[in-house]
């Protein structure tokens, strides 16, 4: 026999409070990165070494920019869930788990983001 | 009482406490090379805004990861996004429930390993403009 409510057992989000959400993220964050870093690598290893206007040139092009900021978006969403299960299993004692949890989620979103404007702004003023 | 020493009980998974085996050390280098390519990711993003900012910015960053110890960095980061991506593979297999055998685990290992080498090898070689 169960337990649980009849409400727990509908939203099905378990002792977690947030159901399957994080499991679910990861792969399909793991899924969409399997081409996206593929395609984000290939075009930077062939331009790297080429000095500043090459390189803006290649990254002012749509489909690199395009294909970069898809990579870092989703590439920092997956570090963002992974590192978190890192922690997790790993930092001893409440405060410094906490710290280093909030500290994550700060990492993860400043260079997030901070990719995202950098392609944005070569794209827009190459 | 159940609230007691609630944020410090004893953390998984107690590596010490296994006979070593082929299979975990996938296990395990899924995790590092996770942790690692987070650093590498700092890095390549820095160098980006260096190129969104300036032409004398961009020089420095550039210098830097274009060096010999930044080439040396950026090819370990290569493996290491190859074999993660190798083995993520092998963990979404193993999410849709195939290859959970112990001869299927450990040839997905090897398999891992050979691909995550190649990968580098073949991306290092389609750099060169060939």
């Amino acid at each position: 026999m169960s337990f649980r409510t009849d409400r727990q057992r509908v939203e099905g989000l378990g002792t977690a409070h947030d159901g399957v959400h994080h499991f679910w993220l990861q792969r399909v964050t793991a899924l969409a990165l399997v081409p996206l870093a593929i395609l984000f690598v290939l075009p930077f290893a062939y331009n790297l070494g080429g000095d500043f206007d090459d390189m803006r040139a290649a990254y002012a092009h749509p489909i690199n920019a395009i294909i970069a900021i898809l990579f870092f978006g989703v590439m920092f969403r997956h570090l963002q869930l992974g590192l978190q299960v890192v922690i997790e299993d790993y930092v001893p004692g409440k405060a410094m788990r906490l710290t280093c949890l909030f500290l994550n989620i700060g990492f993860c979103w400043l260079f997030g983001l901070a990719a995202v404007f950098a392609i944005a702004r070569i794209a827009f003023t190459a | 009482m159940a609230d007691v020493n609630r944020g410090d009980r004893p953390l998984s998974p107690h590596l010490s406490v296994y006979r070593f085996q082929f299979t975990m050390l996938t296990s395990i280098l899924h995790r590092i090379t996770g942790m690692g390519l987070a650093v590498a990711a700092a890095l390549v993003v820095w160098w980006f805004l260096a190129l969104a900012i300036g032409e004398d910015y961009f020089e420095l960053a550039n210098a830097i990861l274009t060096s010999t110890l930044g080439y040396i960095i950026l090819i370990i980061a290569l493996w290491g996004l190859s074999y993660h991506l190798c083995n993520g593979i092998r963990h979404l297999m193993w999410d849709i429930g195939k290859g959970f055998s112990l001869g299927a685990a450990y040839a997905s290992a090897i398999a891992v390993f050979v691909g995550a080498t190649v990968l580098t090898v073949l991306v290092i070689i389609l750099a060169q403009g060939v």
